[in-house]
C-alpha cells in the first residue's frame, strides 16, 4: 500500500494538473470506457481512432520541448518522417519474421532520437533559443522534406527499399508480433487499437512522472528564466537536449506507429503544413500541461477530420484561425484554461 | 588567502575598455560593497566574476584556483551564488517551487521540505509559499531571490543591487539578513547605490570609475576621499547624495 501511494505521489506534482482520488478515478472511467469501446463499434471506426491516437505521441513531445522546456521547435514531424522511413527500409529489407517488427520500431525510434542529439547539440550547445530556434528546425525539416521528394529515381534506393520521392515509401509489413501457433499481424484495427492505447498509457504516465521529478523542474525553470536557472548551478544545455530528444524520440514513435498504421509514409509528412500542425494542437489543448495537450490533441484532430471530410481545404484556414484565437483569448489553451476554471469552481482542485 | 581574487583584469567591448586593469582581493569572511558612478563597469566586472562575459585579459582565482576558464555553472557548483538586479526569479511558479529548483540539488527528497520551510521562515514568507512569485511585492521579490542564492550555501554571495527599489525599512531588513548571513561565515560582495546600506555592512569597500579602481578603504576613508565625492555629482559627497546615511 505504502509504496502505491508513493507510486501515485510522483505522478502528481506541481507540473500537471489533475490530484487525488477524484482524478484517478475520472482517468480509470475514461481508461474503461477506451477499452470497452471496440466492442460496440466497427473496425473502419477504431482504425480510425488508432490513427488519431498515433499522432498524440508526437503532441505529448513537443508539449515536452516547448510547453515545459519553452523551446519551439518545428522539428517534430522530421523526427516524425526520419523515424517512419528507417521502419520502412528495415522491415521492407529484413521482413516481419521472428518479430523484426517490434525490433524495427525500437532501431527506428532510436535513429530518429539519435538525429535529434546530433542537431540538438548544435542547437543547445551553439546557444541558439527563442524565434531562431523555430527557424532553423523548421529550415532543418524543409530540407528534408525537399530532399526525400526528389528520391523519386532508381538509384534511390537503400537495400530493396525504394526511396520513391514524392510518392512515398509503401507496403512496408505491419507490426508483427511472433505467437506460437501463428504470428499475430497488428492490423489498424482492434489489435493495433489496444497496442497503441496501452503505449499511450505507459507513455502518458511516464511523463506525468518525468515532468513533476527534479528533472521537470529544472526545465521549467529554464522556461521562465534560463539565467537564473543556470546561476543555481544547472547545466541548462543539459537538460534542453535531454528534452530534445525524449521529445524527438516520442515524435519517433509517432511516425512509425503512422507507418506501421497505414503502410505508407510520404515526404509531404514532413511539408510546412504538417510542421505547424502539431503546434496547433499542443497550444490549443494547452502546451504547458500534458493533460491538456493529450485532450486538446484528440479534439482537434477530429474536428480537423470532421472538416476535411466535408469542406476540404478550408479546414486548414480554420486550424488557422483556431490557432490565432487560442493565442488572443486564451494563451495558455483552452483545455488547460477550462480545467483551472473548473477547479477553481471546485475549489480544492483549483491551485493547478 | 583570498577567497577571490580577480588579477589585471580587462574588458573590451570593441573600443570600450569598459574593465581597466582591475586588481581585486576578498578575505573570507568580508562584507565587500563595489560603489561607483553609472557606467563604472561595476555590473561588467559582477559579469567577469561569474563567468557571464570572458575578459579580453586578466585571471580570476576563487579559492585558490583559477576559474578564468570555467563556465558560469561550474562556478557556482564550486561555491559561487548570486542575486541579480532585476529579481531574478521564476515568476508563474510557486515561491516554494522556487527554493524546490534552487534547493533540490542539495538535500536528499525526505529532507527537502522541512529545510525549505526554514528557509521560508528565514525570509519571512512562510504565508506566501503557495503564492505565484510573480505575485509577490517588489521587496518580496528581492528577498526570494536573496533566499534562492543563499540556499545553495555558497562561499561567496554576489549581490548586485540588493536593496534598489526598496522603502528604508525593507533595506534596513536586508542589511541585518545579509549580516546574519555573513555571521555564518559567508563572504559578501556586493554592488550598491544606496550609501545607508553600504554604511550599515560594509567592511571594505572599492570604488570603481571608468573601469579601473579609483579607491579603497573602510566607509569613512572614502566618504572622507574628496577625489571620490568629486565624481560623484561635482562637489557633492556620496553620504548627502542619499540622505538617510545620516541616520545610520
Amino acid at each position: 500500500m505504502n509504496a502505491l501511494t508513493r507510486f501515485f505521489a510522483r505522478l502528481e506534482g506541481p507540473q500537471t494538473i489533475g490530484r487525488g482520488p477524484g482524478f484517478w478515478i475520472g482517468f480509470l472511467v475514461v481508461l474503461t470506457g477506451a477499452c470497452l469501446y471496440p466492442q460496440f463499434s466497427d473496425g473502419y471506426t477504431v482504425g480510425n481512432t488508432v490513427y488519431f491516437f498515433t499522432w498524440v505521441f508526437m503532441a505529448l513531445g513537443l508539449s515536452l520541448i516547448w510547453g515545459y522546456g519553452g523551446a519551439l521547435s518545428f522539428g517534430q514531424t522530421a523526427f516524425f518522417g526520419i523515424a517512419g522511413y528507417s521502419y520502412g527500409i528495415l522491415t521492407i529489407n529484413f521482413g516481419a519474421a521472428y518479430g523484426f517488427t517490434l525490433v524495427a520500431v525500437v532501431l527506428a525510434v532510436a535513429i530518429a532520437a539519435l538525429f535529434a542529439v546530433l542537431l540538438g547539440y548544435f542547437l543547445f550547445f551553439g546557444r541558439i533559443s527563442g524565434v531562431f530556434l523555430g527557424i532553423v528546425t523548421l529550415s532543418v525539416t524543409l530540407v528534408l522534406e525537399r530532399f526525400m521528394a526528389q528520391t523519386a529515381g532508381p538509384e534511390w534506393r537503400i537495400g530493396s527499399a525504394r526511396l520513391n520521392g514524392f510518392n512515398g515509401m509503401s507496403n512496408m509489413p505491419p507490426l508483427t508480433i511472433p505467437w506460437p501457433g501463428g504470428d499475430i499481424v497488428l492490423f489498424p484495427d482492434v489489435q493495433l487499437y489496444y497496442v497503441v492505447l496501452g503505449l499511450l498509457v505507459l507513455v502518458y504516465l511516464l511523463l506525468r512522472i518525468l515532468v513533476n521529478s527534479s528533472f521537470g523542474n529544472v526545465l521549467v525553470a529554464i522556461r521562465e528564466n534560463p539565467e537564473r536557472a543556470e546561476m543555481l548551478g544547472y547545466d541548462i544545455r543539459k537538460y534542453q537536449l535531454g528534452a530534445f530528444v525524449i521529445g524527438a524520440a516520442l515524435a519517433g514513435l509517432s511516425g512509425v506507429l503512422y507507418t506501421t498504421w497505414g503502410q505508407y509514409i510520404t515526404p509531404s509528412s514532413m511539408g510546412m503544413t504538417a510542421a505547424a500542425l502539431p503546434i496547433v494542437w499542443v497550444a490549443v489543448g494547452g502546451r504547458s500541461d500534458i493533460t491538456s495537450t493529450l485532450i486538446g490533441t484528440l479534439v482537434v484532430l477530429s474536428a480537423f477530420q470532421a472538416l476535411t471530410i466535408h469542406g476540404s481545404q478550408y479546414a486548414l484556414v480554420v486550424m488557422g484561425i483556431l490557432l490565432v484565437l487560442t493565442v488572443l483569448i486564451a494563451p495558455r489553451g483552452l483545455i488547460l484554461s477550462g480545467a483551472s476554471r473548473i477547479g477553481r469552481l471546485f475549489g480544492k482542485r483549483g491551485d493547478a | 588567502m583570498a577567497l577571490l581574487e580577480a588579477r589585471a583584469l580587462n574588458k573590451h567591448f570593441g573600443g570600450l575598455h569598459v574593465t581597466n586593469n582591475v586588481d581585486l582581493a576578498l578575505e573570507p569572511g568580508e562584507i565587500h560593497c563595489l560603489i561607483g558612478p553609472n557606467g563604472a563597469g561595476k555590473s561588467t566586472l559582477f559579469r567577469l566574476i561569474l563567468g557571464e562575459h570572458q575578459p579580453s585579459s586578466g585571471q580570476i582565482l576563487f579559492g585558490g584556483e583559477d576559474i578564468t576558464a570555467l563556465k558560469s555553472y561550474k562556478r557556482i557548483r564550486r561555491g559561487m551564488s548570486v542575486k541579480f538586479q532585476v529579481p531574478g526569479i521564476f515568476k508563474a511558479l510557486s515561491v516554494r517551487q522556487n527554493l524546490e529548483i534552487a534547493m533540490q540539488q542539495h538535500y536528499p527528497p525526505a529532507a527537502l521540505h522541512a529545510e525549505i520551510d526554514r528557509l521560508l521562515d528565514f525570509l519571512k514568507l512562510e504565508g506566501e509559499a503557495k503564492q505565484l512569485a510573480g505575485n509577490l511585492s517588489h521587496g518580496q521579490k528581492q528577498w526570494l531571490e536573496i533566499g534562492m542564492a543563499v540556499s545553495l550555501k555558497p562561499r561567496l554571495l554576489l549581490l548586485d543591487e540588493p536593496t534598489a527599489g526598496m522603502s528604508p525599512d525593507e533595506t534596513r531588513a536586508t542589511g541585518d539578513m545579509i549580516q546574519r548571513l555573513n555571521a555564518d561565515g559567508m563572504t559578501v560582495l556586493a554592488v550598491e547605490h544606496d550609501m545607508a546600506f553600504v554604511r550599515q555592512v560594509a567592511h571594505k569597500v572599492t570604488v570603481l570609475h571608468l573601469g579601473q579602481v579609483f579607491a579603497q578603504g573602510t566607509i569613512d576613508e572614502i566618504v572622507a576621499d574628496e577625489r571620490v565625492a568629486a565624481i560623484y555629482l561635482g562637489q557633492s559627497t556620496p553620504s548627502t547624495d542619499a540622505p538617510e546615511a545620516a541616520h545610520a
